[in-house]
């Protein structure tokens, strides 16, 4: 037992539900009580999605308690496989319906003799993986299942295109800028003059998956979900993958380069030209992301050595680490992933690009180990951002776990070479904000007007005594005239006449309950 | 009276396959009432999850309340129930020093049958904190009714005043013991026994019932629950007690039962009518004549004309998650809506006997027939039924919210109805406020002509 007030991984079958609502026509179905249908809530708020949320519960309540589900989950499967029609349902049990220790493999087996759809038992322990690990398992077992069955009916067509071509695994919903992400690298692929063979599980379609070894090699952009797959499709079907995040211009340009390599080992075989995407890479380095060049350029030569703190998931921790060190000249004095279960690659990753490495997933260690370090800036989730707030520091989020404000409707990349420019601008304007504020502290806030003769109070009975106006000169700016207003509001409250350094530390206290 | 309403309200059942927010979400706005409390919920990441997102910006405001997350080890019981709780409560009584404990008990702790109401009289001796438990739990229980179980567990813990009533009354006469501020206050209202009210308000919304009573010289004596735990009302045989809430009913229950209090049956304050109607119910009961009621309920209609005109003749349907529908489609068939169905989590015919009776009256004033009540509605139906009606307003969960908006349905979240202030007469203007806010977004973009943003062959 363990107190806690955040997370930064939801329950297993939040992993699952991203999967399945992320392809078409696959319906979830929750072995859930009433109330843990919330994922539908989070998809259609944060995601601002316009379509039904393909997801819905079996209700667990207390009559499934004492006896059992019976009927109940089958009936809803095949209810389901009526009113929708969908390829596929997906049954997930919730931390709280595994308990139960029901079959519900068996539900599924007795479900998918009668029904049209294929039906498959959400292979997770709700105990053992959390939204994240859950969600690299349900993707590799879609695949796995529809690659199997194709296999025995024999319609898996193993001959790969004629062009280069490439599987992009791990773009799904309620991921970082997913949706950006997926466009950015569309494009660079299609600079590079490779084709796109699917796009999983994001818009993808189950009946489709069976063309996936068609592709010359699978792109992983995010280590959290895709791997698992990744690594399938290489054992079974021996198809390379790239798992080089193409996240700053140094991994760019190594995604790019290990592209190369695996289409000139294919390639080879048949004897066409051997390609060079050196002058690609060398070109948009230089010209068109605007990041190399803004390294050089004196703005950023104000940043050197400046210290951060660095924490999210472990593909945006390493690789936001790594172009903060390596391409801006700002030191990392703390990076730190909450994803546990990948400490060992995290750890060997940035090596030698941070001071020190902190791995957990208890906010509060994240947030003490920040107020130790006092860092100019943070790139870290939204909970660092609050930790930020709480503390005066600027942060700019880099990773889930998130709010709406991270679902941005404009186009907000965090790969490719565009995403070097988002980041450029997220990494800059953090500073700046935190620098400007530092300022204006140390110059009284640019605020030459005397305080008293600005108040938006009506009462005049009140004196400010000079050591509470000096304490309230000290207060920024941007607050002071509502600290001032409420110290008025609780002296009057009290009946006080003369406001102390006490009286205001006093409201204070009765305004911040 | 409850014979009559069956033969004109009827309520059907459908399969309980409907969206809505766990019972554990109440503590999202009893820690900011019960100001000296802190709620520790007793379950898994699922509840943890559901708690950080659908609080949102809440959980970083250090809040009065925490997860007691159970691992593997405690599901298994290879832990100690006990011992786990008890670090967990000291280690609260440290950081926090409040002056109670609420455990709210979830589906897991049910499942593996934790002894929560077992533990924590054992374990309150022990630390010296009031523990309460309440069981809000997602298998019994929908969204609102968590804070009924809380409410009612606390009614156990309101204190038998040290005096019988007659003493006192006998004390105040005197103005013996009592301070002089007090006696003169008392001299304002008619002599008549304690009347408590049940269920949780903003304080300010709190003190324009009071005074709504007042001006009809009825004094509350006290509310369950108070602005701090240690200030929680005197209950005991005799005691009046009246809901202002329409889920509270297993707290009027314990209130009869165990506390031997008399309930006053009225429909709730919400909307003027609400109001009035629950104010009527009252004053008899202490033998008071109303004053200026009428006048005063007018003066409200009048002053929400602009809205009235709005709304009038548009249709709406509720698809049921939070148990405030039955009296916001009254006050809205009032306001000369057509309802078209009334959903609802869960129906006790005989705590909202009053509300009901009021609805029917209405539907009667208004000429229109009496909407469909469906108890444990089922969403995949109800969404087929609002494709046919295309009502002009659906009151609904934020999960059907943005699907129904790019269908060309206007839809109201229903969540907002529950932390927004709807109860009295002043508040009435709020809840048109709420109503009419997509009517009049949808009036604002009206010559854009683009209501449905799907793609054709979608589904509804």
């Amino acid at each position: 037992m363990k107190l806690a007030y955040w997370m930064y991984a939801g329950p297993a079958h939040i992993g699952t539900l991203r999967v399945a609502s992320s392809f078409k026509n696959v319906h979830a179905i929750m072995h859930a009580p009433l109330g843990d249908d919330y994922f539908n809530v989070m998809r259609s708020m944060l995601e601002r999605e316009r379509d039904f949320t393909a997801a819905t519960a079996s209700i667990v309540d207390r009559h499934v308690l004492a006896r059992g589900s019976q009927e109940r989950v089958v009936d809803n499967i095949l209810r389901k496989d009526q009113e929708e029609r969908p390829d596929l349902i997906i049954l997930t049990p919730t931390c709280t319906s595994s308990i139960l220790q029901e079959d519900l493999q068996n539900f599924v087996d007795r479900a998918s003799i009668i029904s049209d759809s294929n039906v498959i038992f959400a292979d997770v322990d709700h105990y053992q993986v959390n939204e994240i690990q859950a969600a690299d398992r349900t993707l590799e077992q879609v695949v796995r299942y529809y690659l199997d069955r194709s296999h025995r009916q024999e319609v898996l067509d193993q001959f790969v295109t004629d062009a280069p071509s490439v599987n992009i695994i791990g773009i799904f919903t309620l991921g970082f800028h997913n949706q950006h992400d997926c466009r950015e690298l569309r494009r660079l692929l299609r600079d590079l003059g490779i084709e796109i063979n699917q796009i999983i599980p994001e818009g993808g379609s189950v009946e489709d998956l069976k063309n996936l070894p068609k592709a010359w090699f699978n792109l992983i952009p995010y280590r959290e979900v895709g791997l698992m797959t990744a690594m399938y499709l290489n054992k079974e079907y021996g198809m390379p993958y790239i798992s080089t995040t193409p996240m700053g211009a140094v991994d760019i340009a190594e995604c790019i380069r290990q592209i190369q390599k695996n289409i000139d080992t294919l390639a080879s075989s048949s004897s066409n030209k051997r390609i060079d995407y050196e002058p690609y890479i060398d070109a948009q380095t230089r010209f068109v992301s605007q990041a190399a060049w803004f390294s050089r350029s004196i703005d950023c030569q104000n940043l050197t050595g400046k210290e951060t703190v660095v924490f999210g998931d472990a593909t945006h921790a390493v690789s936001i680490t790594k172009i903060l060190a390596r391409e801006m000249g700002i030191r990392v004095s703390c990076a730190g992933t909450f994803c546990k279960h990948d400490a060992e690659w995290f750890k060997e990753q940035i090596q030698g690009f941070c001071d020190k490495i902190l791995i957990t997933d208890d906010h509060a260690e994240v947030g003490d180990m920040i107020a130790r370090v006092e860092p100019s800036a943070i790139f870290g989730t939204q909970m660092e951002r609050h930790i930020g707030k709480r503390l005066d520091i600027p942060c700019g989020v880099i990773s889930a776990p998130v709010h709406i404000q991270n679902f941005p409707l404009g186009y907000r990349p965090f790969l490719g070479y565009e995403g070097t420019n988002q980041i450029a601008d997220l990494v800059y304007n953090s500073f700046a904000l935190g620098m400007e504020e530092h300022l204006l502290d140390i110059f009284g806030g640019h605020d030459t007007k005397e305080i008293m003769t600005k108040s938006l109070s009506t009462n005049i009975g009140l004196i400010w005594n000079p050591e509470s106006r000096l304490e309230l000169s000290k207060i920024p700016r941007f607050v002071r005239e509502r600290v001032e207003k409420n110290t008025e509001k609780f002296a009057r409250q009290k009946g006080i006449q003369t406001i102390s350094v006490e009286v205001m530390y006093a409201a204070k206290e009765a305004f911040s309950t | 009276m409850s014979v009559k309403i069956d033969e004109t309200l009827t309520v059907e059942c459908e399969t309980g396959n409907y969206h809505t927010f766990c019972p554990i979400s109440c503590v999202s706005w009893l820690y900011q009432k019960i100001e000296d409390s802190f709620f520790l919920v007793v379950g898994t990441k699922t509840c943890g999850y559901f708690l950080q997102n659908a609080l949102g910006v809440m959980i970083f405001a250090e809040p009065r309340y925490a997860m007691a997350e159970l691992e593997e080890g405690d599901i298994s019981a290879q832990l100690n129930d006990y011992e786990g709780l008890k670090r967990l409560c000291i280690r609260i009584r440290k950081d926090r020093d409040p002056s109670v404990i609420i455990w709210i008990g979830t589906c897991t702790t049910e499942i593996i049958k934790m002894d929560l109401e077992g533990m924590a009289p054992k374990l309150e001796w022990e630390i010296g904190i009031p523990i309460l438990v309440a069981r809000a739990n997602g298998l019994d229980y929908a969204f609102t009714q968590g804070e009924d179980t809380v409410l009612a567990a606390m009614a156990h813990r309101c204190p038998e005043p040290e005096f019988s009533l007659r003493e006192r009354k006998e004390a105040i006469q005197k103005g013996f013991a009592f301070p002089s501020r007090e006696k003169e206050e008392l001299d304002e209202y008619a002599n008549h026994p304690s009347l408590v009210l049940f269920g949780s308000l903003p304080s300010n919304v709190a003190s324009q019932l009071n005074l709504e009573l007042r001006r009809q010289s009825i004094r509350v004596s006290g509310w369950l629950p108070a602005q701090r735990y240690t200030d929680l009302p005197s209950l005991e045989d005799g005691v009046y007690v009246c809901g202002v809430n329409p889920f509270l009913s297993r707290t009027a229950t314990t209130l009869i039962r165990r506390k031997k209090c008399e309930l006053i049956g009225a429909p709730f304050p919400i909307g003027p009518d609400g109001t009035r109607a629950w104010i009527e119910k009252i004053c008899p009961v202490f033998g008071a004549e109303t004053k200026g009621l009428e006048e005063r309920e007018e003066r409200i209609w009048e002053s929400l004309k602009d809205y009235l005109d709005l709304v009038r003749g548009k249709s709406v349907f509720f698809m049921g998650d939070n148990l405030l529908e039955v009296s916001l489609a009254r006050f809205l068939i009032r306001c000369g809506m057509i309802v078209h169905e009334i959903g609802i989590p869960y129906m006790d015919k005989r705590y909202q006997v009053a509300e009901l009776a009021l609805l029917r009256d209405t539907c009667i004033r208004m000429c229109v027939p009496i909407p469909r009540i469906v108890e444990k509605p089922d969403n995949s139906n109800q969404i087929r039924r609002l494709r046919e009606l295309q009502p002009d307003l659906a009151i609904t969960g934020m999960a059907h919210a943005n699907p129904l908006e790019a269908r060309g349905i206007s839809t109201k979240w229903s969540v907002e109805f529950t932390f927004a202030q709807i109860h009295g007469f002043a508040n009435a203007r709020d809840i048109l406020e709420l109503v009419t806010r997509p009517l009049r977004r949808q009036r604002n973009l009206e010559d854009l002509g683009r209501t449905t943003l799907v793609r054709k062959n979608n589904k509804f």
